[in-house]
């Protein structure tokens, strides 16, 4: 016990200081305060537990004050902002996908759920598009690693809803259309405050992007 | 008090084998599990009873086993992190940062940005909460204590709706990345931190006010599951089990890695390696996070929360958006992952239940050669057998709830 003499003679807490760390001095070994047979009872501790569950039994029925559970589907909490949800795809000013099918997403996707089929496009001056463009929510680790690959703001998972059930595995995948169909994916006032365009130009912003940023 | 014994243990005189008062006089091999209330996780239990009394037992894990070793050699670096999100899914914010320390630790990356060591300690210190809230919640309910588990479980949830809004899923965050966080704080991060944690003081002693002096949870948990100081060290027990015993090693305290040496905090220890210990040193950690957390709150610097690093950090979405330069960093950053240089790396965290390590061989691509994963529920599952043996079927359920075994960290 050759510690116990060097460490304060303090108990904080009823915890008695065994010692002290050598690599910082700010830590201590404490010895837990155990109950001894004198201060465990039955019937004492039983009504003085009653108690304890009686005033919540009171706070919860009479008084709802602190009632932590919600009447799920009539009444729901809104998802956080950075809530990892459905996929949606971003739309352009003339509401076509804004994915360019580089590949990016499928690539980084630990569960391989993304399936791309790239197409040709000959207007514009952009030349990929995908012409399929699938997700299959079931496989979906919901991890946003889609989302933080994608070079151009095509692809998002803030729409604040979550998968919901389906009767048959295929119903889950979702499909380049229902994810750019963003009014009947997301709640209005989600979309109203979120929008459908992207945040990135095409081409980029021109040589004083540092200055805009 | 004889007739009683009798009528539990099934018999007169168990160590007489003659004395069977009418009783079947053989064993009898008994499955508990895999899908059991009280076993956590799915996790199959072979006794040989005899009577009520366990004669020996084999534990037979893997139900959940996913290959996440296997796996981590198919996947980049920073694609592992979902997979160690499921490790321990009780505090995967823990098994993050394990892996994301021993990527760093292999590439050199040895000067972490001050703000990313708190966002770190402090994101770790509230998984320890959840887990060991689960733990002690469980467990309480597992012998018959449901308030408890509901006031307990109603924290946690707090604690994942913090989470939640800061990376985006209650449970599978993958919220740290390597060199990093994936986003700063919320801006309330901290405020929302302090009131969880004023809240939280008050439903402990809650708790603690229904558990602590009673006789009924006194005397399932006290002196069942005793495991001494010596026999701890050689099975390599680990976390509140082992301080239970008695052993006075904490990670954090023996080897400090992000900002653990800078930070004011105890270590708790038991006596005598019982539930009891094991529940009463859960209870004192907690306090002690809770502690780490308010200095934490207190002292966080502002800054980056990335290393300035671009071997590992993909580059800024706008220079990404209009820079060539950017965009070609962000699609090697994808294609090839992470380049790390050969070598081999182990890194050991304090996890939820013990000595969390990551062990990776790398070999200059930017997928790991090997990864292996020190898992602290497999190691102390090992116990249990020990534990249990001689003991009554009603005692597994405490010993068992104790351990923690969580299934995800405990198959791989």
């Amino acid at each position: 016990m050759g510690h116990h003499a060097e460490a304060p003679a303090e108990s904080t807490d009823e915890l008695v200081v065994l010692s002290v760390s050598d690599k910082n001095k700010k830590v201590r070994t404490v010895q837990v305060h155990r109950p001894v047979p004198e201060e465990v009872s039955f019937l004492p501790a039983l009504a003085k537990g009653l108690g304890i569950t009686l005033k919540h039994f009171f706070g919860n029925v009479v008084a709802r004050k602190e009632t932590e559970t919600i009447q799920y589907p009539e009444e729901k909490k809104p998802y956080p902002a950075r809530n990892r949800g459905l996929h949606r795809l971003m739309l352009r000013d003339d509401d076509t996908e804004r994915c360019v099918a580089c590949m990016c997403c499928p690539t980084v996707c630990p569960a391989n759920c993304i399936t791309i089929v790239p197409a040709e496009r000959d207007d514009k001056g952009i030349e990929k598009h995908p012409a399929v463009f699938e997700i299959d929510e079931l496989r979906c680790v919901v991890c946003g690693f889609c989302v933080e690959s994608c070079p151009c703001d095509a692809i998002r998972m803030d729409t604040g809803e979550h998968a919901t059930a389906v009767e048959h595995r295929y119903e889950s995948i979702m499909t380049k259309e229902a994810m750019m169909d963003h009014k009947s994916i997301m709640q209005p006032d989600v979309l109203a405050k979120r929008g459908s365009l992207s945040t990135a130009v095409q081409g980029g912003t021109g040589p004083k992007w540092r200055e805009e940023s | 008090m004889s007739e009683l014994k009798t009528l539990i243990l099934g018999r007169k005189n168990v160590d007489d084998p003659d004395d069977t008062d009418g009783m079947p006089n053989d064993l009898m091999t008994v499955n508990m599990g895999p899908s059991h209330p009280a076993m956590h996780g799915t996790i199959r239990i072979e006794l040989t009873v005899d009577g009520e009394r366990v004669v020996e037992s084999d534990i037979n894990p893997g139900y959940l086993h996913r290959g996440f070793e296997k796996e981590s050699e198919h996947a980049t670096y920073t694609q592992v992190f979902p997979y160690a999100d499921r490790l321990n899914y009780v505090s995967p914010m823990i098994n993050n940062v394990g892996w994301a320390l021993a990527v760093e630790k292999l590439m050199g990356i040895t000067e972490l940005p001050p703000r990313l060591q708190y966002v770190r300690v402090m994101i770790s210190e509230l998984s320890r909460i959840t887990d060991h809230l689960t733990c002690v919640g469980a467990s309480a309910m597992e012998l018959g204590a449901f308030a408890p588990f509901l006031f307990l479980v109603k924290v946690r949830e707090w604690i994942y709706e913090l989470l939640e809004e800061l990376s985006g899923a209650r449970l599978t965050h993958s919220y740290v990345r390597v060199g990093g966080v994936a986003r700063d704080l919320t801006p309330d991060f901290c405020d929302r931190v302090t009131s969880i944690l004023d809240r939280m003081e008050g439903v402990l002693d809650e708790a603690k006010g229904l558990l602590n002096g009673n006789k009924i949870f006194y005397d399932r948990m006290s002196g069942v599951g005793v495991f001494s100081k010596e026999d701890a060290i050689s099975y390599g027990l680990g976390g509140p089990c082992l301080r239970a015993c008695g052993v006075d090693y904490d990670v954090r305290k023996d080897h400090p890695y992000l900002n653990y040496d800078q930070l004011e905090f105890d270590v708790p220890v038991g006596t005598s390696g019982d539930c009891l210990d094991r529940y009463l040193v859960r209870l004192e950690e907690i306090r002690q996070s809770t502690r780490i957390l308010r200095q934490c709150v207190a002292q966080i610097p502002e800054g980056p929360v990335m290393v300035d690093d671009p071997r590992c950090v993909m580059p800024d979405k706008s220079e990404t958006y209009n820079t060539i330069e950017g965009m070609i960093r962000h699609f090697k950053h994808i294609v090839d992952g992470i380049r790390v240089e050969p070598g081999e790396a182990y890194t050991f965290v304090e996890g939820g239940n013990g000595e969390l390590g990551f062990f990776i061989v790398a070999d200059g691509t930017g997928r790991p050669w090997k990864a292996y994963c020190r898992s602290p529920s497999f190691i102390n599952l090992q116990t249990v057998s020990k534990t249990i043996s001689g003991r009554l079927i009603s005692d597994i359920v405490p010993i068992f709830g104790m351990i923690n075994m969580i299934g995800g960290e405990c198959d791989k």
